[in-house]
């Protein structure tokens, strides 16, 4: 080997080493706002928990994610597994899974709306849909109150145009916790079905009907598989915060079924079991996660489907 | 299945968009079995009215009949005629064969038969070998073979083809021509193929209309369409064509004697239906002018300014007496044309039947 070409070498291996230093405050990031508080729960978790609140520091101890799945009995020490969690998971999981649903089946055909809206118009509909991110999510949620709760505008209206005698009770039932959840995040899955919709081209929905496809057909063979990766995206951003939830199920709820969220809100607070509410958000983390490996094998196999 | 009735009528169509007229005032019969060819500049309504053959737009006045049948607000899916199109539009989330066969399943056909069709498609278009492929990972060819063989599958009484070569290298559209021309004799498809380039439509058509400006001009032919073109946009738009200014000064049955602005008399052939009177314009094909000496009898005199060597011919550029260039074309021979010399005058006579007398 010549020697300028060894130089040459040298000089790239060392600008290698080098190198990263430029990407330090991006780390330094990353460390900062995801690493480290994630460590911080993770370390919690570990821990006995305070008499008031707190953890005692540096005391190892396995009762916070004993306590996520399993509880002794109140008389003997006889452990049972955690129903009162377990359930509340459920729940959690159902909840996000119906919003998740809901919003789908308004999202999509709202986002199909505006795509076909001429282009001119299409911005004044997108400003439409995310007018409710501009409020702060609890004035919104008592927004929604005023309208379900029983002397609200909604059965106002409907009791008055002699629709109904009774009003509905909405307020403080499962069926009002899902229209809060759905309005709520409706934009977080119009967004991104509107943004794959808008680049569709229509072109093939015309191949499709021309090869005799009829308008369901079209619908569910060309246009659906196409902004398939869209469509999970859009689950996945609908999903993750409405299983962590809180604000809007207990509001809307009355917080007589509580969802993980409010349990984990709870353990930091008049529950005083820090480890234990530490426990259960990685328990939430770790679901988290296992929608997105879903949606990353997904979106895979998307990719090698075409190619 | 022979009929007497045409597979498409079109009756005065007319389709606006806002102010603008894309078609303005269409009216054709294409016949069953036909090779038919739309040929026009870009922008002239070819793809208007295949979308409107096909259902994808409504017309805003007239009909359109399918073998008789007024198909008016019949949507695409029920008619019974497939599109090949201009950027091919294959599903890219199936397979080769999947879009071909998609089609067939939309028609509810068994499986059994959806696959024997795809085969004897992929076999039509010798595609066999790449069946299961992605159409991304095709080149542009064999979209387009995949393309054609989608649309013909679910076996259509009417092909629409929307410029389908147009996106083809030189060597591989020359190619494609020929299959084409093979698959519409061996299917008897009713084949209306739409494409800007004079030559394919000369070289592949039972037919060819004529468009500009949203309108069809002339509906004939190739030979008729080339020979006899009776208006100056048909001459212009298809192959070479000199024009001469001129008066009539006398009628006999289907021609005219014209007195040429660049001197001389000459009998032109009249178009069909026409009796001009006063000024005309003829015109002669370069390849339908011979070079004569100055001392011979001819029907043009003039300077010759320019020999241009092509190969299989020569152009000669000659200057009229009114300043007008004429262009005639001599095919060549192995002894050439040496001894022509820009400067020399040089007289040109007309082939029998050459000079023909443009409508307006
Ligand atoms: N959807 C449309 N909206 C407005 N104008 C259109 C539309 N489609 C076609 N046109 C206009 O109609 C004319 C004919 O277009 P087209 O049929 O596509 O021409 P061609 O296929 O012969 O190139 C063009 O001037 C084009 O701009
Ligand atoms: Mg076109």
């Amino acid at each position: 080997m010549s020697q300028a070409q060894e130089i040459a070498e040298e000089m790239a291996r060392r600008s290698v080493r080098t190198r990263w230093w430029l990407s330090a405050p991006a780390l330094a990031v990353v460390f900062l706002f995801a690493i480290a508080p994630l460590a911080v729960i993770v370390l919690y978790s570990f821990m006995a928990k305070g008499d008031y609140g707190d953890v005692k520091y540096w005391q190892f101890s396995l009762d916070g994610w004993f306590s996520v799945f399993f509880e002794r009995g109140l008389f003997d020490d006889s452990i049972g597994i955690a129903q009162a969690h377990v359930s509340i998971l459920w729940r959690s999981v159902k909840l996000a899974l119906i919003t998740t649903v809901v919003t789908l089946l308004i999202g999509f055909p709202t986002a199909y709306f505006i795509a076909i809206r001429p282009p001119s118009q299409r911005d004044f509909w997108l400003f439409l849909i995310t007018i409710p991110f501009w409020t702060n999510l609890l004035i919104r949620t008592f927004a929604i109150q005023e309208v379900f709760r029983n002397e609200g505008v909604l059965n106002t209206v409907l009791m008055w145009s002699g629709l109904i005698r009774e009003p509905l009770k909405i307020m403080f039932t499962d069926l009002g916790i899902f229209l809060g959840m759905a309005y709520v995040y409706l934009p977080l899955m119009v967004l991104p079905i509107y943004a794959s919709l808008e680049k569709f081209d229509f072109r093939f929905a015309e191949a499709a009907s021309d090869l005799y496809a009829n308008n369901r057909n079209v619908l569910w063979r060309i246009i659906i598989p196409m902004t398939r990766p869209a469509i999970i995206a859009g689950c996945i951003l609908v999903f993750i915060p409405a299983l962590g939830a809180y604000v809007t199920p207990r509001l809307l709820g009355g917080g007589k079924n509580l969802m993980l969220g409010n349990l984990i809100e709870l353990q930091f607070g008049q529950g005083r079991n820090w480890p234990l509410g530490a426990a259960l958000s990685l328990t939430l983390t770790g679901v988290v996660m296992l929608a997105l490996l879903v949606y990353v094998r997904a979106a895979s196999k998307e990719g090698r489907s075409h190619g | 299945m022979f009929s007497a009735l045409p597979a498409i009528e079109v009756r005065d169509v007319v389709k606006s968009f806002g102010d603008a007229r894309a078609l303005d005032g269409v009216s054709v019969r294409i016949k069953e079995n036909e090779f038919f060819t739309l040929l026009g500049p870009s922008g002239c309504g070819k793809t208007t009215l295949l979308r409107l053959i096909a259902g994808f737009d409504y017309p805003t006045s007239g009909e359109i009949c399918l073998h008789g049948k007024d198909i008016a607000g019949m949507p695409p899916f029920a008619r019974p005629v497939n599109t090949v199109f201009q950027n091919y539009a294959l599903f890219p989330h199936m397979t080769v064969a999947q879009n071909i066969g998609f089609g067939l399943e939309m028609q509810g056909k068994p499986r059994s038969e959806i696959a024997a069709r795809v085969d004897q498609m992929l076999a039509l278009v010798r595609m066999e070998t790449l069946r299961s492929r992605r159409t991304s990972q095709l080149s542009g060819g064999q979209q387009q073979r995949v393309a054609l063989a989608r649309a013909l599958a679910p076996q259509p009484r009417v092909l629409l083809l929307d410029e389908p070569l147009s996106a083809l290298d030189y060597k591989l559209r020359k190619e494609m021509q020929g299959e084409l021309k093979r698959l519409q004799t061996e299917t008897g498809i009713t084949f209306i193929f739409v494409t800007h380039d004079q030559e394919e439509a000369l070289t592949m058509s039972d037919r060819i209309a004529v468009m500009s400006g949203g309108r069809i001009l002339q509906v004939g032919n190739p030979r008729d369409i080339y020979d006899n073109p009776q208006e100056r946009f048909v001459a212009d738009f298809i192959g070479e064509v000199n024009f001469l200014a001129g008066q009539v000064i006398g009628i006999d049955g289907r021609t005219a004697r014209v007195r040429l602005a660049a001197g001389g008399e000459v009998v032109a052939g009249l178009p069909e239906g026409a009796t001009p009177v006063g000024r005309a314009t003829v015109i002669v094909r370069p390849e339908h002018a011979e070079l004569r000496g100055p001392t011979e009898q001819a029907d043009l005199r003039g300077r010759l300014e320019q020999v241009v060597y092509f190969g299989t011919d020569t152009h000669l550029h000659v200057r009229l007496a009114d300043q007008s260039e004429f262009v005639l074309r001599q095919q060549n021979s192995p002894r050439g044309t040496a001894d022509l010399q820009p400067g020399a005058e040089v007289a040109i006579a007309f082939k029998p039947g050459a000079a023909r007398v443009l409508k307006d």
